[in-house]
């Protein structure tokens, strides 16, 4: 394996990713609006044409339904398609077809057949584009038994994570974050590089308290744990889930058995939003008897997303908010 | 195509009869009275060509050939049916043989039909898929959306709309505002079919057929409409009262079955005793079917747990 890395965004992992792929399968294609010479609504598909041509990135009309069936059946016969969703929000126009057809047919059909079929999301607030525009929805995706769903937060593990999707054979619904397309980060460029769904990341290991997140909130999170082991001398684990479906239950509990405190944070509504559903998870478990106070939870607010920047802005969890839960929790003991 | 029309006819006879002595645990839709429009189009495809059913599929599924076994214990529940119990009358599938499956949503298969029709394109294999949906499903945005996607990239995907005249209970009148669904093809741009009659097998093979040779030869999708009648309900669970019993009655002497049967004795291709011995045949078929369902075991709890991801 080469060991080589290069800096890049999150936009051009995502390139690499999916062109990687394509060159080493055929049955590998992308398909939604713009992705062909407008290479992607957020740029994730620049320069793909030129290389695979129209037949295997695909520009489609404004037609969600028909995109998302069209994409599953190609999938059931042997395909294995990504969609190029756009914006997360425009997914409820493709709900019947992931949540009662992908996730089913399989188990409906009692094991006969696949859908390895990946919709990539451009998920959460942050572009100052409004209520329609702005939606984190992985719980929803969440609920339904069929479907993976893989929420990143580093340019690497976006490439490792979007190319194990792909070689899945089952639906994935894939959230990438809006406001994170041009974050950077060292990507291995070995082709070889996949990382496995189902499995959790410590990004950080600490004692004191454990700080549960995914996708976007990660690189909050980890700023607010540098500071104040480095200010404070708190020692902050960050688990990084990676995946919510398959969930990496063993981390999460080993995790919570060692700092006895625990702080959820995502950037979707807090109300019904799945890090309630981790918070159960623990309660439920043997690591319960664990825990030295309250789980927390700090998620965006139950409010649709304002235009407002400022207001957009102080609606989901800051890195000063972040390190005001870990301390509430650090100083219970 | 009169064995399959006859299967079609005793298969559903027969659990409309188990139904009522309650060993049917759930929900089934009935084909009875539209046996000609599924064999006619259904005989018209090729053996490796692909359909996509809907959920009235049980004369969709027997028109492909299905194994009449599998497909009885499937919708008694049974570990040995088609789908191991988990599907039902309206998930009956038989995806080694090109049938991707019936489908509890209305309209549900339409974007399945144009993607596996994408996959016969970019692989180039020549196979095509016939769409089935009843008049209910055009008026679901998803018609309207694959008609359109499947129009520009000239996919290999008929849209075989079966019109019973009733969506449950509302009459297909009431809820388009032109006379038929296949007058929509030309929105699209593609050619639209009637059959006037689709319970007359051999009127809808020769219109499907045309159909047949102008997707596979790579001009894009048809809509092909036929007219036929449910003799039964919609499901078990309906009490019928929004039809008459004189248009029942109309319908029932316009079995299509009795005219292929004429068809075929007045062409001298087959004699009535060589009907009716297919008909024994069937009906035998029929109650072999009834006793391997009846013989087979429940699924175990344990099997409800498997077959939720692919490895």
């Amino acid at each position: 394996m080469n060991n080589e890395t290069k800096l890049m965004s999150v936009r051009d992992a995502i390139i690499m990713a999916m062109s990687e792929e394509m060159r080493s399968d055929e049955n590998v294609f992308l398909m939604g609006e713009d992705v062909g010479i407008f290479g992607g609504d957020f740029g994730t598909s620049v320069g793909m044409l030129e290389e695979f041509g129209a037949e295997r990135i695909r520009d489609t009309p404004i037609s969600e339904n028909a995109i998302s069936g069209c994409a599953i059946g190609a999938a059931m016969t042997g395909m294995r398609p990504i969609v190029d969703v756009t914006f997360m929000d425009f997914v409820v126009y493709m709900m019947d077809n992931i949540v009662n057809q992908a996730a089913k047919t399989r188990y409906m059909f009692g094991g006969k057949g696949q859908v390895p079929v990946v919709f990539r999301c451009a998920a959460g607030s942050g572009v100052g584009s409004a209520a329609q525009h702005s939606q984190s929805l992985e719980s929803w995706f969440c609920h339904i038994p069929g479907l993976k769903v893989v929420a990143p937060g580093t340019p690497a593990d976006v490439k490792g994570l979007l190319k194990a999707s792909i070689r899945d054979n089952n639906p994935v619904i894939f959230l990438e974050y809006k406001a994170q397309y041009n974050m950077k980060g060292e990507v291995p460029l070995d082709p070889d590089f996949v990382l496995p769904l189902g499995k959790a990341d410590l990004k950080r290991e600490g004692k004191d308290v454990t700080v549960i997140t995914y996708g976007r909130m990660l690189d909050r999170v980890l700023q607010a744990a540098d500071q104040l082991r480095d200010a404070e001398g708190v020692s902050v684990e960050v688990v990084d889930l990676r995946t919510l479906i398959p969930l990496d239950k063993e981390t999460i509990l080993e995790s919570v058995k060692k700092t006895g405190r625990v702080l959820l944070v995502n950037d979707a509504h807090k109300t019904n939003g799945f890090i309630g559903e981790i918070s159960a998870v623990i309660s439920e478990s043997e690591a319960f008897d664990y825990l030295d106070g309250p789980i927390l939870r700090l998620a965006a607010e139950d409010i649709p997303v304002p235009y407002n920047q400022a207001l957009e802005t102080a609606m989901i969890p800051s890195v000063e908010r972040i390190k005001k839960y870990i301390l509430k929790l650090v100083n219970n003991r | 195509m009169h064995k399959l029309m006859l299967d079609i006819r005793n298969f559903d006879n027969k659990v409309n009869q188990m139904v009522k002595k309650g060993q049917v645990p759930g929900m089934t839709h009935f084909s009875v009275g539209e046996e000609a429009a599924n064999v006619g189009a259904i005989a018209a495809i090729g053996q490796q060509d692909f359909i996509t059913s809907n959920h009235r599929g049980h004369g969709q599924s027997i028109a492909m050939e299905i194994d009449l076994n599998g497909m009885m214990a499937e919708i008694m529940g049974k570990a040995t049916g088609t789908c191991k119990g988990k599907g039902g009358s309206m998930h009956i599938a038989d995806l080694d043989n090109g049938n991707l499956g019936a489908n509890g949503i209305v309209g549900g298969g339409m974007g399945m039909a144009i993607g596996a029709a994408l996959t016969q394109k970019m692989k180039n294999t020549g196979k095509i898929v016939l769409c089935c949906f009843g008049d209910g499903a055009c008026n679901e945005g998803t018609f309207h959306e694959t008609l359109n996607l499947a129009s520009i990239w000239k996919l290999p995907v008929i849209f075989y709309s079966i019109n019973n005249f009733y969506g449950i209970s509302t009459p297909i009148k009431n809820v388009i505002n032109v006379d038929y669904n296949y007058q929509r093809a030309s929105a699209y741009g593609i050619p639209g079919h009637f059959i006037e009659d689709g319970n007359d097998v051999v009127a809808v093979y020769e219109k499907v057929q045309e159909a047949v040779e102008y997707v596979r030869n790579g001009n894009g999708p048809v809509l092909v409409e036929s007219v036929t009648y449910r003799w039964f309900g919609h499901s078990t669970s309906d009490p019928g009262k929004y039809r008459t019993k004189e248009e029942v009655d109309s319908w029932k002497k316009k079995d299509p079955i009795l005219k292929f049967r004429s068809y075929l004795v007045d062409n001298n291709l087959a004699t009535e005793q060589e009907l009716d011995e297919l008909d024994v045949l069937s009906k035998t078929a029929v109650e072999d079917a009834v006793k391997f369902a009846l013989n087979s075991p429940e699924p175990s709890y344990e099997s409800a747990f498997e077959d939720i991801f692919a490895d």
